[in-house]
């Protein structure tokens, strides 16, 4: 839809926009930053993203927990890339918010006073080494499914973002897989270390989808605007299916006694998901929601005088930069032989 | 102790083959150099989920892997780098104590980067530069020279945004580097079997810190930089209280284990 021009040049009425903005995504057209859009699909977009944004850095918190007690050198060092892959995600998609508008600074302070939301399966606490081997299994497992469809959404930058983010989660995936293999064959303690994990993972993890169809808030309008794609119960039905062959070649069980495959269906039949524990977690009441967000904002209250003073040097360096050309400054920067790989600077 | 079957497919060593092993002086040298940056990868891992803005949870992470793989490389030419890294006690570890300071807040950060990055950065050159130096030593620090470049570029713009942002940060930043300098007495002490010219190194290392620290309206702290009786103690194996509780989170969880594979 980039050909569109920009609105201002020629005044159709709203119904010629909206039909054009419903024939681009009926077209499979990319909707643009720049490109008219209804108000509500803003809306919806900026919610979706903002909380995926929010799961990412909120995500962060229960894996990097484990990292000064990574038990080899190896698991350590895949461990802080998988956490730092986590915060680059929330910046892809802090800058896909800011093309509709939204500051960084504005969603979180939304996350902060608790007016947005992120994923539930980050209240659950990780407990033992092997939790963070199911997270990468399933919770990053169950992201890739809901993710993966969303490469095609409808918003060019959304989709743009989850390309570059769907390759690092199946990174993260494969990493979780290994690790529980690893200690399903290890010893006997490591072997029980596995299977709890998945034990406690496992129903949250099926949660991730939201739910079911029939309850779902939000499905049917982001379904016509192609934001989704697949419904919650069948992207469930699709991460139940992967799993259940997984978790045989990992020599682990999951946890579901009726869970067993349907000839007739071409799918596995799963037991009955708690809802209520569900939204329970989702008002505030699962085991780490407060403590998760206490993290958050301390960081970002602990980091304001550095970002200030930030802001501060960028102002007098640009005043330097305009004034008349004097002496030259006694020192001046180095220059990187390399630039920082992630743009390692802050404003 | 492990169930019989061998470990999972996935390659397992930072080399694809087992490296001739270094002894004696050189082995210390590979030893000292990797526990340094062993120790400061994890204090800088501690502030991942923590930092002051997003970007920085990145770059700390990053450097914090840059040091983490300098150490692997290290430790695999002296040894089993897991045993090395977790089952050695707190007297047998010849980092620095300089890189064993706790976080504090990101200005005490900052200040460990700066005289830590600066100094590596001058080290790995002379190392890479010196027919002397062991080998396998001097490539690895052609190799890590241009990341601790990046590290240095790190610390030097950080140290620039503090001590010339606001009153807050300059204070903030003057108090780091003068927390920090009292532990600064042992980047230069001579490492055996790197026959280095130490005190042309050092006084680079306080040019290049004059320099930096005037541009950020600071100065360089006057007082001593050791303490009265640790002065070159962590190359000894001699280290700070909080050295220990390092030591007891890294290692706890391979420790509980023994003999098992992860
Ligand atoms: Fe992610
Ligand atoms: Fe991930």
């Amino acid at each position: 839809m980039t050909t569109a021009p920009p609105a201002e040049q020629r005044s159709p009425g709203p119904s010629e926009l909206e039909r054009a903005f419903d024939a681009a995504v009926a077209a499979e057209e990319r909707i643009e930053p720049r490109d008219w859009m209804p108000d509500a699909y803003r809306a919806t977009l900026v919610r979706q993203i903002a909380q995926h944004a929010h799961s990412e850095i909120i995500g962060m918190q229960p894996e990097a927990n484990w990292i000064t007690r990574a038990p080899s050198l190896r698991r350590k060092a895949i461990l802080i890339a998988k956490v730092q892959d986590e915060a680059g995600h929330g910046l892809y998609l802090y800058s896909a918010a800011e093309t509709l508008g939204v500051s960084r600074d504005e969603l979180l302070d939304k996350l902060h006073a608790g007016r947005q939301r992120y994923s539930s399966i980050f209240n659950y606490p990780t407990l033992t080494w092997a939790d963070v081997g199911a997270i990468g299994w399933l919770v990053d497992g169950a992201a890739i499914t809901n993710q993966v469809p969303l490469c095609r959404c409808s918003y060019g930058p959304y989709a743009r973002a989850m390309v570059r983010i769907c390759k690092e989660e199946s990174f993260h995936q494969r990493q979780g897989y290994e690790l529980l293999l690893a200690l399903s064959h290890g010893t006997e303690a490591q072997h029980a270390m596995a299977q709890d994990a998945v034990d406690r993972w496992w129903w949250p993890s099926l949660m991730m989808f939201g739910p079911p169809d029939d309850r779902s808030a939000h499905s049917a309008q982001s379904m016509a605007w192609k934001i989704k794609r697949h419904s919650n119960d069948e992207l469930r039905q699709r991460f139940v299916d992967i799993c259940v062959p997984q978790a045989a070649s990992l020599g682990l069980t999951l946890p579901d006694p009726d869970l067993r495959w349907n000839e007739q269906r071409g799918h596995h039949d799963f037991g009955a998901i708690d809802w209520d524990e569900f939204s329970q977690v989702l008002k505030g009441n699962g085991p780490c929601n407060e403590q998760r967000i206490d993290q958050r904002r301390r960081a970002h209250d602990d980091g304001a005088w550095v970002r200030e003073a930030a802001s501060a040097h960028a102002v007098k360096r640009r005043a330097r930069a305009t004034e008349p050309p004097g002496p030259p400054p006694a020192v001046s920067s180095p220059t990187p032989r390399h630039a920082p790989q992630n743009g390692a600077t802050t404003t | 102790m492990t169930a019989g079957s061998p470990p999972p497919a996935a390659p397992a060593a930072t080399s694809p083959s087992e490296p001739a092993r270094l002894v004696g002086e050189d082995a210390t040298a590979a030893l000292m150099l990797g526990d340094d940056a062993l120790i400061l990868s994890h204090r800088l891992a501690e502030w991942t989920g923590h930092a002051p803005a997003l970007e920085e949870d990145v770059a700390l992470a990053n450097i914090s892997l840059d040091l983490l793989g300098q150490a692997r490389t290290l430790f695999s030419l002296v040894g089993n780098e897991d045993e090395l890294a977790f089952l050695r006690e707190e007297r047998a570890f010849h980092n620095i104590q300089l890189v064993e300071q706790p976080n504090g807040d990101f200005a005490h950060t900052i200040a460990r980067q700066l005289y830590f990055s600066v100094a590596q950065e001058i080290r790995w050159t002379a190392v890479a530069g010196s027919p002397d130096c062991p080998t396998p030593i001097r490539e690895l620090a052609a190799k890590a020279v241009k990341e601790t470049a990046y590290h240095r570029d790190h610390a030097w713009e950080w140290t620039l945004r503090l001590g010339d942002g606001t009153d807050e940060s300059r204070t903030r930043m003057r108090r780091g580097i003068e927390v920090m300098w009292r532990h600064t007495g042992e980047l230069f002490v001579p490492i055996p079997g790197l026959p280095l010219d130490e005190p042309a190194l050092r006084a680079q290392w306080l040019t290049a810190l004059e320099t930096v620290l005037a541009a950020a309206t600071l100065t360089l702290p006057e007082g001593p930089d050791a303490d009265a009786w640790t002065a070159g103690g962590g190359r000894q194996g001699v280290h700070t209280e909080s050295f220990g509780f390092l030591l007891a989170e890294m290692q706890h969880l391979h420790r509980s284990h023994p003999g098992a594979t992860w």
